[in-house]
């Protein structure tokens, strides 16, 4: 049994659906991440998980607790907001002590749980500041003492990281998943950015319209993306379209080549998913899994570059270039390409 | 050529505050006299300047009783009407802010309508509800439940309608103003916190909107501590605020520097309460 189990889950605004009958289970102490668009439904998802909005169907259950109708500050789990919602006429310190003193802590107690989150998040010595008087860095983690003072076993992150410039980002994914490890609650985590996803989740849910369309470790999601969206949204994967022959495979006429996977493709497969760093340039040409086309454009991106490829029947694709490679091929070179079976994944819808 | 557009707010400012503001300075230390205008000039010239102030207004209002328990029923009413318009304000503007978009700007015009229609009109239709034959007594005595009129009209209770009613909105504005800016998600954070919804409003929505609502208390204070027309139209004839002492100074008495002192004292006595309006609004 899992923390919390969430069944048939529906809620529309107006005429609008933004969940659609959702089921996801989160286990004890898994950091899980909810990746989707604007409009996939995954911030609705998490206010229904925090009670501000009611569902029009469904349960969610909490170590076996139904929260469906109980309000929100009744719900033994926390959330830290995307803007981090800090009370601007309470300092540091009596903003972490809030929640404390809603369940009537001890005195004595409380100021040794607000020292000990304070301190958690490097913040033990602004506890007499103003909100108006931190920088972001510090309002966030001020924001995430304040929510982990209460111990919850699942604590809800609203895209903890989209505030704060990139190079603090990286390190605070780091404290975000070392906390989780030390607290050992589940944390579930929203946001729209792929590589955050990836960097920091045990879990990766993808929501799309409501749905969710795959769930899974970050490298299996990434490398066998289920569906086109998917494909797209991870990492940006080329999605090759075509019609399946008979031995398996997937004519792309677009492409000049059949594709071929590790396996025969399942029926009505239409569409594959193709990352750009999995195609070799270079690689003689004949047979599936190999194509040519003319450099259109080029993009240096420090590590590699991304080569755009018009194949010779008409397709665009995405190619990495590793620097370690050489000099990538000029703008206007025709080029041959190649890739592995494993580095096709069909794709469903 | 770019000091220009601060020329005509400094004219302004110059030609009808600071120059009146000298005036009534000026006249509150002359001395009063029997022509036309009826007072002496404090200063003459007589092969150099030559200063005859007359302190003897100022030493009035302080030693008479009657100046002091003017200023006293004075503040007293401001301070009644602007609590009053904060409490009846408060939900008001709650409301509208918390109202769906489209029907805030409606609600917000629904608050302004009546500022808008005349102020006699409205003064003069609290004479008609509350005097003796006004609706109010005429529904009372036809449903039967009194036999004589209820002395309604120049009492407490109508000073208070008339003055409520007329400094309402400028209450309503600075909260509704506060309210709307009033971030949800800082209520969402105190219930998800395990805050109760009166909890929520008792310990986040109220002291985050009190520099509105003190804002809305010093926005009707200020104007209603010199308030003349409605405690004089509405209000007991026994309630002797600074304005009408101040009318009855000018108009009957002809005494031109008492009346123009108790302006003075009245100014000097709204400076800190006018200043700490400002500092509020400059932190906003």
């Amino acid at each position: 049994m899992g923390l919390l189990e969430i069944a048939g889950l529906a809620k529309r605004f107006g005429a609008v659906p933004a969940l659609v009958g959702l089921d996801l289970v989160v286990e004890e102490g898994e950091f899980l991440a909810l990746l989707g668009g604007s409009g996939s439904g995954k911030s609705t998802l998490l206010r229904l998980i925090a009670g501000f909005e009611a569902p029009d169907a469904g349960s969610i259950l909490l170590g076996g607790q139904d929260l469906t109708a109980m309000p929100p500050h009744a719900r033994p789990l926390n959330m830290m907001f995307q803007s981090y919602a800090l009370f601007p006429h309470l300092s540091v310190g009596d903003n972490v002590a809030y929640g404390l003193r809603r369940e009537g802590t001890p005195r004595a107690e409380r100021k040794a749980r607000v020292a000990e989150a304070l301190a958690m998040v490097g913040m033990q010595e602004l506890a007499g500041r103003m909100p108006h008087r931190l920088s972001g860095g510090q309002r966030q983690r001020v924001a995430l003492a304040r929510a982990l003072v209460k111990r919850p076993k699942l604590l809800l992150l609203d895209e903890p990281l989209g505030a704060l410039d990139a190079n603090l980002r990286e390190r605070t994914g780091f404290e975000l998943r070392a906390l989780q490890r030390r607290t050992g609650a589940s944390f579930i985590m929203v946001t729209h950015d792929q590589q955050e996803a990836l960097a920091l989740a045990d879990r990766v849910a993808v929501l799309e319209q409501g749905r969710l369309v795959q769930a899974g470790p970050p490298r299996a999601v990434y490398e066998r993306p289920a569906t086109r969206f998917v494909a797209g949204f991870l990492g940006a994967a080329n999605v090759l379209e075509g019609t399946p022959d008979a031995t398996g495979g997937l004519d792309c006429p677009g492409l000049g080549t059949t594709l071929r996977a590790a396996a025969p493709m399942p029926a009505g497969t239409t569409a594959c998913g193709l990352r750009p760093e999995r195609i070799a340039l270079g690689h003689p040409p004949g047979g599936a899994n190999t194509a040519s086309g003319v450099v259109e454009d080029l993009a240096f991106r420090g590590d590699d570059s991304l080569l755009l490829v018009r194949a010779a029947g008409g397709t665009l694709l995405r190619v990495s270039h590793a620097e370690e490679d050489g000099p990538p091929p000029a703008i206007g070179s025709t080029v041959t390409m190649g890739w592995e079976a494993a580095a096709v994944v069909p794709l469903a819808g | 050529m770019r000091r220009l557009p601060l020329l005509v707010p400094a004219l302004w400012l110059a030609g009808f505050v600071a120059l009146p503001l000298l005036v009534v300075l000026v006249l509150s230390i002359a001395q009063p006299g029997p022509g036309v205008p009826p007072f002496l000039l404090p200063f003459a010239w007589e092969g150099g300047l030559v200063l005859r102030p007359n302190w003897e207004p100022f030493g009035l209002l302080v030693a008479d009783d009657y100046y002091v328990s003017a200023f006293l029923q004075s503040l007293w009413v401001a301070a009644g009407t602007a609590a009053l318009c904060l409490v009846l304000a408060f939900p008001m503007a709650l409301g509208i802010a918390r109202a769906a978009p489209r029907w805030r700007a409606p609600l917000l015009m629904a608050v302004l309508l009546p500022f808008w229609t005349g102020f006699l009109p409205r003064v003069g239709a609290w004479i008609g509800l509350l005097r003796d034959e006004g609706w109010v007594n005429g529904v009372l005595r036809g449903l039967g439940w009194i036999d004589a009129p209820l002395p309604l009209l120049y009492s407490d209770l109508a000073l208070f309608l008339g003055m409520v009613h007329a400094y309402l909105t400028f209450a309503v504005l600075p909260l509704y103003a506060s309210l709307s800016r009033l971030d949800l998600t800082l209520e969402e954070a105190a219930s998800d916190l395990g805050a109760t919804p009166a909890t929520v409003f008792r310990t986040i929505t109220l002291p985050v909107a009190a520099p509105g609502a003190l804002a809305a208390f010093l926005l009707v204070f200020i104007p209603a501590a010199g308030e003349y027309v409605i405690p004089e139209l509405l209000g007991p004839p026994e309630a002797l605020l600074v304005g009408r002492a101040l009318w009855q100074e000018f108009f009957q008495n002809r005494d031109w520097p008492v009346a123009a002192a108790l302006a003075v004292a009245l100014l000097a006595m709204l400076i800190l309460p006018i200043r700490l309006f400002q500092r509020l609004e400059a932190r906003r």
